[in-house]
């Protein structure tokens, strides 16, 4: 069964083609059935090889399936590689993207495309695994951009509406920025390192076939790459955007696995980011940078789903600074349980929109936590998780990822996390409070009441909320002795040993502050939102101007927007006036206009009359004849 | 015993004939006849080369010249008499709707 892995991606794959060719004919009942049990079929193979990684440690499974490029010397293979680095990714892809696809059966019943929908979520999950299990550094490329056409399809699912397709194209665009500069790295690499395996390319500085500068420079155009599909500074505009798409869809690719694709990136091609030294603290920075931006921006959102997508684009910086510092495990480990407690949070929220058929602003909602009796506890979780309170997984991952940049040195980075870490706690239960507690605000189209989701939307909650609260277990901290991290231990044969080495005590005070962070968060929120609901307001008219700066998000997008957008807009109308329509249309007109007069020239030799011809005829033929006697 | 050169300005002779007489005459069936007499002028001209080179190949042609004169002289003729069923006119000078 193991030896079938490469299977994985393609079934999806597969599924995705029945359901694009043949979607229109086949009943809801059956496109759901197929969709699910597609990704299920990935989720059973990628467990059988994760059975056969623990009994072959270390070597990993590969297969190549055909060469697609041969030019000269180089070459590039459809091949793929299951070691423990994948196996981890996979698993989170397969598994949490089956209990989305189960949650969706349901959230999106009601919708007209059905079958698009599931063939794109299926097509997403085939490149996906494509991208993680690529042993080359050109696959992985192409299910990098197939990911990011499947988040654009899918985040202009409901393309009629004008918000959704710009926002769809945003996505689209701003990644291609980044992804400009991930393919000149990758030109870079091919043509220094001569192969495009990814084994190569990390093996590339140490036996110099990369020089220092080389190495920065590659791995930061890399990173910039990173920075669009991750979502982080500057190219982080599109993902709040990216929630106009459907709510599971944000779930899988906007908060579990294709945002977390620049991380899995770093830590894949850890040689080469280790290397250098520059990189590196440029991504340790990037991160940090992010991680408190985006929280300060997610303290004043009032649409639910934006607040968790700036969520997300702080905790990703917060892997980031794992990667950054070295600490490559403990940002696969915040990876992780990030995928099951953000998509938790988002299912969650998903669960609260439909309840109240379709309001997503906070100020309408409040009162809930009587009314969904399911989701209500599960999102409890959830941000009980992400906030970093003790024993849930996400307490565990974010101590790892600080500890490493407290035990690197980088103090202001460690900083910068904590803050990060109290914002969190603070906007998480600030959306609790808003959104569970209180009194009822919603203003309901007449006829509908408040309910709890089906079964099929509430088991893959549950599910994902005791992931969310046990995943953390799997990587303790060193505190417990040097092998209570199972996480760190198996990935240690690819991502190399986290090794940093701090005093007993430092390492005890360090999660002591970490718990003090997040519970001085949560703390915040009550104090704000539900021991005085006034507070709020009052601090707001207090630092109106800071205030106004957060909740207008920093006004990022109005200066791309003048510094970029519109002078790129107004260029291209000059060009298209000035270039296209004289110069391009003119030659066109022009040649159009040259040959029609030539007709009419000529059109005086055509006499129509038999013997006008025939003494053409005889002319030619005396001076031809003439031509050949003489 | 004529010289072959006779035959051969005899051909010349009844060739240019010919071409006076398509371009002089105004109507299709004598246009026809002229390109007829121009055909035989060749005809003359390959019969004389031949007996004089002591060649076959000469009088091969001419046989399929007249093969194909022939089948020429048939449609021209048809298409002639159509022409005039049509218009009542074989006049060359009134045939010129192909003039652009």
């Amino acid at each position: 069964m193991a030896g079938l892995f490469w299977l994985i991606p393609l079934v999806p794959g597969l599924s995705a083609f029945v359901l694009l060719i043949f979607g229109r004919r086949l009943s809801r009942r059956w496109i759901a059935w197929q969709a699910s049990a597609a990704v299920f079929f990935s989720f059973v193979l990628t467990t059988a090889a994760f059975a056969r990684l623990g009994t072959a440690r270390g070597a990993g499974l590969s297969k190549t399936l055909l060469t697609w490029i041969i030019s000269g010397s180089f070459e590039a293979s459809i091949s793929f590689t299951y070691d423990e680095l994948t196996a981890v990714m996979a698993l989170v892809v397969t598994g949490v993207g089956f209990l989305i696809h189960v949650y969706s059966t349901a959230y999106m019943a009601e919708d007209r495309a059905y079958s698009r929908y599931f063939a794109f979520l299926n097509l997403f999950s085939f490149f996906m695994l494509v991208l993680v299990m690529a042993s080359d550094i050109v696959l992985m490329f192409v299910g990098w951009e197939g990911v990011g056409l499947c988040s654009y399809l899918l985040i202009g699912f409901w393309f009629d509406r004008p918000a959704a397709a710009k926002a769809g194209m945003k996505a689209f665009i701003v990644n291609r920025i980044g992804d400009a500069a991930f393919i000149i790295g990758i030109l870079f690499l091919l043509a220094n390192v001569g192969s495009s395996t990814l084994a190569a390319i990390n093996a590339a500085p140490a036996s110099g076939l990369l020089g220092p500068g080389l190495v920065t420079l590659v791995a930061i155009l890399l990173f910039v790459g990173a920075t669009g599909k991750s979502a982080q500074v500057p190219l982080y505009v599109w993902l709040p955007d990216a929630m106009e798409g459907p709510t599971p869809v944000s779930a899988l690719i906007h908060a579990a696995t294709m945002v977390t694709a620049g991380v899995y990136m770093v830590c894949r091609l850890n040689g080469l980011f280790a290397a250098s030294v520059t990189a590196s603290a440029v991504v340790a920075w990037v991160g940090a940078i992010t991680a408190v931006f985006a929280a300060t921006m997610a303290l004043v959102q009032n649409d639910i789903k934006r607040v968790l997508a700036y969520s997300t684009i702080s905790q990703i910086g917060t892997m980031f600074i794992g990667c950054g510092v070295g600490a490559y495990a403990a940002g696969m480990f915040h990876l992780v349980t990030h995928a099951f407690f953000k998509s938790l949070l988002f299912l969650a929220a998903g669960s609260v929109i439909h309840a109240l058929g379709g309001i997503q602003d906070m100020r309408q909602m409040g009162g809930l936590r009587k009314r969904l009796p399911v989701t209500f506890p599960v999102f409890l979780v959830g941000a009980l998780a992400i906030s970093g309170i003790p024993f849930l997984s996400g307490f565990f991952s974010k101590d790892a990822i600080l500890t490493s940049a407290f035990a690197g040195g980088h103090y202001v980075i460690y900083g910068l996390g904590l803050a990060g870490a109290v914002m969190t706690a603070f906007y998480m239960f600030r959306l609790i409070y808003m959104t569970f507690y209180g009194e009822e605000r919603a203003a309901l189209s007449p006829g509908h009441q408040v309910h709890e989701s089906p079964r099929a939307m509430t088991v893959p909650l549950v599910i994902l909320a005791v992931f969310s609260a046990l995943a953390g277990f799997a990587g303790l901290p060193v505190l417990l002795g040097e092998r209570a991290n199972l996480f760190g231990r198996f990935l240690g044969g690819v991502l190399g040993p986290a090794a940093h080495h701090l005093a007993l005590s430092t390492e005890a005070a360090l999660v002591l502050a970490a718990t003090i962070s997040a519970l001085a968060g949560l703390v915040l929120a009550f104090l704000f939102y539900r021991r005085s609901p006034g507070a709020p307001a009052r601090l707001a008219l207090r630092f109106p101007g800071l205030y106004r700066l957060l909740l207008g998000k920093y006004y990022v997008d109005e200066v791309y927007d003048a510094a970029v957008v519109r002078p790129l807009v107004g260029g291209a109308g000059w060009v298209y006036e000035h270039f296209d329509l004289r110069v391009i249309d003119g030659a066109l007109n022009g040649s159009a206009a040259a040959a029609g007069l030539a007709g009419k020239g000529l059109n005086i030799l055509q006499s129509g009359l038999v013997r006008d011809y025939a003494l053409a005829f005889l002319m030619g033929t005396i001076f031809f004849l003439g031509f050949l006697l003489l | 015993m004529i010289p072959p050169a006779a035959f051969v300005a005899m051909a010349a002779l009844l060739f240019i004939l010919g071409i006076i007489a398509f371009f002089v005459k105004k109507d299709l069936l004598t246009q026809f006849m002229a390109v007829e007499v121009m055909l035989n002028a060749g005809n003359l001209a390959f019969l004389a080369l031949a007996k004089a080179l002591g060649r076959a190949d000469g009088q091969m042609v001419v046989l399929f010249v007249i093969t194909v004169a022939a089948a020429e002289a048939v449609i021209g003729l048809a298409i002639i008499v159509l022409i005039f069923r049509q218009r009542r006119s074989i006049r060359t000078d009134d045939l010129k709707d192909l003039k652009g």
